[in-house]
């Protein structure tokens, strides 16, 4: 109805439908009112950082489990535990520098060793050789390349919690986006990298969309859970991907690895080998705002969250529930699709059997520990990218076993999961006022 | 007379409020206290320190002139305290016996559930107290009032000698709360000490001993049943005096807005709730649809906004054929719909104020251009409504989830009020809310009226349906059994007619 048509039966004062003759000065006071206060310095840097509070606090609580693992993992320290009463001391520190040293080559592995950054910067300034310099700094990079398909996996998860919707089905849709993607990489030739790069993430975003187009389709129509057709495509996708690759999408018709793409379907990386830190992990960043634009600033995305949140008042609003869950699905995969898309145009250059290698699985958590907000996932998604790198460094330098760091992600995961656990650890009351997240629903929902 | 239960000075503070503020309450053996109060009064903290969820800040509690501090309701329970919640705690697919038993299983041998001993005990207990219920069907196939009477055994099978009952008319028919109000009487008579909360006037003076009345976290006064008055005890529970019977001019019907011709409707257990209903609401007019709770009006209501299918039957919106449409066009054709069950079907409760008061106009011009929302305006729009429609936040930023009752429904009549509407279909619109927000949503229902629109009240409630509606129809078992001019009914034909008795 336009405002102007009114039926003589508009509300108290006869006023034209409200905001008509909107008073924008009104309107921008109260906005102004919403914003956090300038409290000064302190407060409001505690008020900024207040959401990262239990998030943080998880980290740090599954650190220090962990330590404890690494502790009963470690036959040295067993070995002085047995002799801890003739020598105390010396089971104390060989402990505490045990857990320091792999914590410490964790971060060295994730982030880099600043003295080889010294160095290797050193050296190129002398010498003029730069691959001291760019071998040191390769920590980083690996750790923000493993980051980029974890973001785009963890905002697919995401997007779907937002919505009311538990896909677990990253994984697949991830593998079927690489499949798409990495096809369009190698049969299309002789188009030039301003058309051929968009095509490939466009066809990598609709092989994800497709395979999220499916449950969302059948849950829409026949009420089927999403989290059992998921879990189902998941292993269609998995299978799906070993006979292609070995067969019709082989490079020799006998090892199941594809093509690789042609240079003007792959991202641009901006530094020479070995640091192959590409363009995709701006793209993330790129969508990450898109998401949260999506969700946050337009009518699809209000939509979306009133059906995730409370589809009975969505569907009263006059929304409609089906389309809103088939939309969900397809953004959801899609996004996941871009996951996998971003690994086989960044660096990796084709696809093999294991290619997944549970990154969709994970990005569940990577979502969990942003509670869905597609700007903490950048954040989490960076966690996992940098647990993902620092592993191989913790094993070779401290000597620490690679699960380790999957113990890790779990003790993060599950503290992160139960806020509760940490709350009563730390003495944090519960904030009241604050928009979360659906996870997820009961299985009896229409 | 002996003192079963005593609150001296509690005081309970929660963040920002002070939700219970140097209570003192007395609670003689064998009396019906009644404590009365708005919606945030703090009667529900109170009672909830009493049965030990929460702990008070300050103050203490005897039972029995005995001094006790509870950290748990275990404990509360093992003084004899019991507590009747507003949402049953049964298990449907138990029977009562084993309901009832729950958590105390007599036992045979160590292992063997001894039902017989306790059947027994619960056939005395029904016949001590006039509870008639039957040990051995299954909770799921009876009706609410006797299901509460199943709560009530289980609290008298704990030997519970003081009994909180929480809003338990909220659920009942004018009939079955006339039933419960015995049940009380009994109980009181053989010595249990009850504390009866409630919104509900006319039921605190019918049944009361003494009254208490709470206010923003204060005791107000207690006083007894002979010595005020309805319109006195209003005036404690909301600070001002407030008007009780609506005030409203003839109505002025015009033309016919809605029409409802032979409409059949399923439930969700795809059984026939609807069975062949047919009326018309007129511009101008309030139609009253007058009924127990369960005889088809949800589904009615449901089919007339377009969220449930109608098997046979149409519906006529301005002439037009709207029979099956889809929500959205019932809305934009010009319906307001006030949910029955507000939380479910009304708001998005973790959204703040301001988003679910654009939940169905969110897509329009001035509150999207596109895609893109136009939060400036949506707050605008907001700010406005909040301050129109008297709606008690802090801000329109505060998710829905944080308001009371009375001003989440504001909230949704806010939303539902403000658009360019010709029929109002408003369901159960004051189920569960205080005098004051009461009395505020009838005169808005009204002022639809005179305004022109077609108004169709959905409610349980006998006295609103009789003080609001123009004509008045009866429906029972899905049908509607007589369709009477409001100024011609009488209150105990609309009993019996909901009841089932044939029209005459």
């Amino acid at each position: 109805m336009p405002p102007e048509k009114n039926w003589g039966c508009s509300w108290p004062e006869q006023k034209p439908h409200r905001g008509a003759d909107l008073d924008q000065a009104q309107a921008e006071a109260t906005l102004e009112k919403a914003k956090p206060v300038p409290l000064g310095g302190r407060a409001a840097l505690r008020r900024g950082l207040r959401p990262l509070r239990l998030p943080g606090l998880a980290l740090l609580t599954a650190l220090i489990v962990g330590a404890i693992f690494i502790i009963v993992t470690d036959e040295q320290i067993l070995a002085a535990a047995g002799n801890f009463f003739s020598d105390p001391l010396g089971f104390f520190t060989l402990t505490l520098g045990k857990i320091a040293w792999a914590y410490a080559a964790l971060i060295q592995g994730a982030v880099s060793n600043p003295l080889d950054i010294i160095a290797g910067l050193f050296t190129y300034i002398t010498t003029g050789d730069n691959s001291t310099f760019l071998r040191s700094l390769r920590p980083i990079s690996e750790s923000l390349v493993r980051a980029t398909p974890f973001i785009f996996a963890g905002l697919a998860v995401g997007l779907g919690f937002r919505a009311g919707l538990f896909n677990i089905g990253a994984e697949g849709q991830l593998i079927m986006g690489g499949l798409f993607s990495v096809y369009v990489g190698y049969a299309f030739t002789g188009l030039p990298i301003f058309i051929h790069l968009p095509l490939a993430l466009a066809a990598g975003f609709l092989g994800g969309a497709l395979w999220g187009f499916i449950p969302g389709f059948l849950k829409a129509r026949v009420g089927a859970h999403e989290v059992i057709n998921t879990i189902m495509l998941n292993w269609i996708a998995i299978l799906f991907s070993r006979w292609i690759l070995a067969g019709p999408l082989s490079r020799d018709g006998f090892v199941p690895i594809s093509p690789n793409v042609l240079p003007s379907a792959a991202l641009p990386q901006f530094f020479p080998n070995p640091i192959r830190f590409h363009a995709g992990f701006f793209l993330a960043l790129g969508v990450a705002y898109l998401v949260w634009w999506f969700l946050f600033k337009t009518t699809a995305g209000f939509e979306l969250r009133s059906v995730g949140a409370n589809p009975s008042a969505a569907r009263a609003a006059g929304m409609n529930i089906g389309r809103n869950i088939i939309l969900a699905m397809v953004l959801s995969g899609g996004l996941a699709g871009l996951a996998g898309t971003i690994d086989v145009l960044g660096w990796r250059y084709n696809m093999g059997v294991d290619f997944a290698a549970g990154v969709g699985f994970d990005s569940i958590a990577v979502a969990l520990i942003a509670r869905s907000h597609p700007i903490g996932i950048i954040f989490s998604g960076l966690l996992f990218g940098m647990l993902r790198a620092g592993t191989k460094q913790m094993e070779a330098i401290a000597h620490v076993p690679v699960d380790i760091v999957f113990i890790l992600q779990a003790l993060i995961i599950m503290f992160v999961a139960a806020p509760e656990i940490i709350r009563l650890l730390y003495r944090i009351r519960v904030e009241r006022g604050v928009e979360e997240a659906v996870l997820t629903r009961g299985w009896q929902q229409k | 007379m002996t003192i079963a239960l005593e609150a001296r000075n509690i005081t309970k503070r929660f963040p920002g409020v002070l939700a219970n503020d140097n209570i003192d309450l007395t609670l003689e053996a064998g009396e019906i206290h009644a404590l009365l109060g708005e919606n945030g009064a703090g009667k529900t903290t109170l009672m909830n320190i009493l049965y030990g969820l929460w702990q008070p800040d300050s103050g203490e509690i005897y039972v029995k002139g005995e001094k006790v501090v509870f950290q748990d309701p275990s404990e509360a329970i093992a003084r004899g305290i019991g507590m009747l919640h507003q949402h049953f705690m049964l298990v449907p697919v138990l029977t009562v016996a084993e309901n009832i038993m729950l958590g105390q299983e007599s036992v045979t041998a160590g292992i063997f559930l001894d039902r017989v001993q306790v059947i027994k005990r619960i056939e005395a207990l029904s016949q001590n107290f006039g509870l008639e219920v039957d040990p051995r069907a299954y909770v799921k196939d009876l009706p609410v009032g006797v299901q509460q009477r199943v709560e009530i055994l289980k609290i008298l099978y704990r030997e519970a000698g003081i009994l909180i009952l929480d809003e338990p008319t909220a659920v009942l028919t004018p009939q079955e709360a006339e039933e419960l109000f015995k049940i009380m009487r009994n109980l009181a008579q053989q010595g249990k000490s009850i504390i009866f909360i409630t919104h509900k006037l006319k039921e605190v003076l019918a049944v009361a001993d003494r009254i208490t009345v709470l206010r923003a976290g204060r005791v107000v006064g207690t006083t007894t049943p002979q010595e005020t008055s309805e319109a006195q005890l209003a005036s404690m529970m909301v600070g001002r005096e407030v008007i009780l019977s609506v005030k409203k001019k003839p109505a002025q019907p015009k033309e016919v807005v809605l029409e409802v011709k032979d409409l059949h409707v399923l439930s969700d257990r795809l059984n026939p709730v609807v069975n062949g209903v047919s009326f018309v609401v007129r511009a101008g007019e309030i139609l009253g649809l007058a009924g127990v709770q369960g005889n088809g009006q949800t589904e009615l209501v449901e089919a007339i906004t377009g969220l449930r299918p109608a098997v046979r039957g149409e519906i006529r919106f301005l002439g037009k054929e709207i029979t099956n449409a889809p929500p959205r066009r019932v809305l934009e054709r010009g319906t307001a719909h006030i949910p029955e069950d507000r939380q479910e079907d009304g708001l998005v409760l973790p959204f703040p104020v301001h988003d679910n008061l654009v939940l169905n106009t969110y897509y329009r011009n001035p509150f999207a251009h596109g895609l893109a929302l136009q939060e400036k305006a949506i707050v605008a729009t907001a700010q406005d409504l909040v301050e129109h429609f008297d709606v008690r936040t802090p801000s329109v930023f505060v998710p829905v989830l944080n308001l009371s009752g009375g001003n989440q429904q504001k909230v949704i009549v806010a939303r539902e009020l403000s658009r360019p509407i010709r029929l109002l279909v408003a369901a159960q619109p004051t189920r569960g809310l205080d005098v004051g927000s009461i009395e505020y949503i009838h005169q808005r229902l009204v002022e639809k009226r005179d305004q022109g629109c077609a108004v169709l009240l959905v409610s349980t409630e006998l006295d609103e349906i009789i003080s609001l509606s123009d004509r008045i129809a009866v429906i029972f078992r899905g049908k509607i059994v007589a369709t009477l001019e409001a100024s011609g009914a009488a209150r105990e034909k609309l009993g019996l007619l909901m009841a089932g008795a044939e029209a005459t």
